[in-house]
């Protein structure tokens, strides 16, 4: 298998910061995530956001670092990752958060419990950055 | 508007498993060569409805698929006291060969998915004079875990909703919409815990890495085909299975998951026909030569 193209980090952090807007324009997925209400860190590794969500929405999104910014669980992955995951059309191995956890390509930290009572609420969070152009380096 | 009945029967059979009667159910359709179908962890039957109703297929063979005890429609026992369910080696493996003997089949082929697929390793390595062929779908000896499967079953996080949003990863991204849903309402809908009990057969019970040399495809040809997006069993968990069973036919299915007879029937279709065109070929010859295939 050959190795995916290499990817910025700034390319990646635009896409992350376009995902409240994203999540705005569908009320299906902000209606999963109803009863949610959290402080997490997700992105790359070494650039992640201070992601607050209160009742499905984000409602604040500020990169790293935030002083003495706390938050349950974090959910970092590689630039190469985020770039694959954001795909039209993901490769094998590289389609889900967890097979990307399973890879080593994204660590997942913390306590959990929002997370996995959410699962497929972050899931498709994450995956919203599919409906822009092809992020490239 | 014509209304449409489908051509696939359910019926229930009484089948003795450890020493206690359970009421199994199983839907069937065709005549001929006796095809079981085992389901996946944590789901049920329906998983190979697409399959049940080719009519292609069912002119050859009697395509029959069960619900494990626990799932589907088939009940916990009637002495079940509670206690927490877990799948083993030992009483997945005779759960098979009660329902293939409570049904007087006559030298089955079995085609089992992921557990399914682990435990038709299993049947090829203790029984596999009893069978015609075996067919493992994302199968292999053993496979990395990638979660904890404390999580499918607590009080404080929906067990439905977990356990789909686990395997939604499983199912390649091409996979039609209503067929991907359609496979993951499955997981929304089984018995708390049921899931998390497969999976001890799975993670703890039943690792057969070291036996599957002993396989001899002579006696019962194998089967293996692996989706190239399952994550869970990798194509290279399959291939290396295969490499130590010499005669072992592997295939790797594009734009497929962990659920190919579910998440895509049309595309895994593509795949099964000609395994299960071999299978009948060489039936038909042996039938011809006096010769129980």
């Amino acid at each position: 298998m050959t190795s995916p193209p290499t990817v910025s980090e700034a390319a990646i952090a635009e896409a992350f910061a376009k995902i409240p807007a994203l999540l705005e324009q569908n009320l299906g997925l902000i209606r999963r995530g109803r009863f949610l209400e959290c402080d997490c860190l997700l992105g790359p590794m070494d650039r992640a956001f201070h992601v607050s969500v209160r009742a499905g929405r984000i409602v604040d999104l500020t990169p790293a670092p935030v002083l003495m910014g706390s938050w349950r669980f974090a959910y970092r992955a590689t630039p190469q990752a985020w770039s694959q995951y954001w795909q039209p059309v993901p490769r094998p191995g590289w389609h889900d958060l967890l097979s990307l956890t399973k890879r080593g390509e994204a660590v997942l930290e913390g306590d959990l419990h929002p997370f996995m009572a959410n699962l497929q609420y972050f899931k498709d969070v994450l995956a919203l950055p599919r409906a822009l152009a092809r992020v490239a380096a | 508007m014509s209304s449409q009945i489908e051509p696939i029967i359910g019926r229930y059979v009484h089948v003795e498993i450890g020493g206690e009667m359970h009421r199994i159910y199983f839907e069937e359709n065709g005549s001929g060569i006796p095809l079981v179908c085992l389901h996946t962890a944590g789901a049920d039957n329906r998983q190979w409805r697409y399959l049940l109703a080719d009519e292609e297929f069912a002119n050859n063979f009697r395509i029959i698929a069960f619900d494990m005890p626990f799932h589907g429609k088939s009940n916990p026992p009637a002495n079940w006291d509670g206690e927490e369910y877990q799948l083993t080696t030992a009483r997945y493996t005779e759960t098979i060969r009660a329902f293939c003997a409570a049904l007087n089949l006559d030298k089955p082929v079995v085609m089992g998915c992921s557990i399914g697929g682990r435990i038709v390793l299993n049947l090829a390595i203790d029984h596999s004079s009893e069978f015609r062929a075996l067919i493992g779908l994302e199968a292999a000896d053993f496979q990395a875990p990638w979660y904890d499967t404390a999580w499918l079953n607590r009080p404080d996080v929906h067990g439905g909703e977990v356990c789909a949003a686990l395997v939604s990863g499983l199912i390649a991204p091409q996979s039609p919409k209503a067929s991907r849903e359609e496979t993951l309402w499955a997981y929304k809908q089984g018995g708390p815990g049921v899931f998390k009990g497969d999976l001890y057969f799975y993670r703890v019970d039943g690792d057969l890495r070291g036996r599957v040399a002993r396989i001899d495809t002579k006696v019962c040809p194998l089967y293996l085909l692996t989706g190239e997006y399952d994550f869970s069993c990798t194509p290279e968990d399959t291939t290396r299975t295969a490499a130590s069973i010499p005669g072992a036919r592997v295939t790797i299915m594009e734009q497929l998951g962990h659920f190919p007879m579910s998440e895509n029937p049309s595309q895994f279709r593509t795949y099964i026909a000609p395994v299960l065109g071999e299978i009948l070929e060489t039936s038909t010859q042996s039938r011809k030569q006096g010769v129980h295939a």
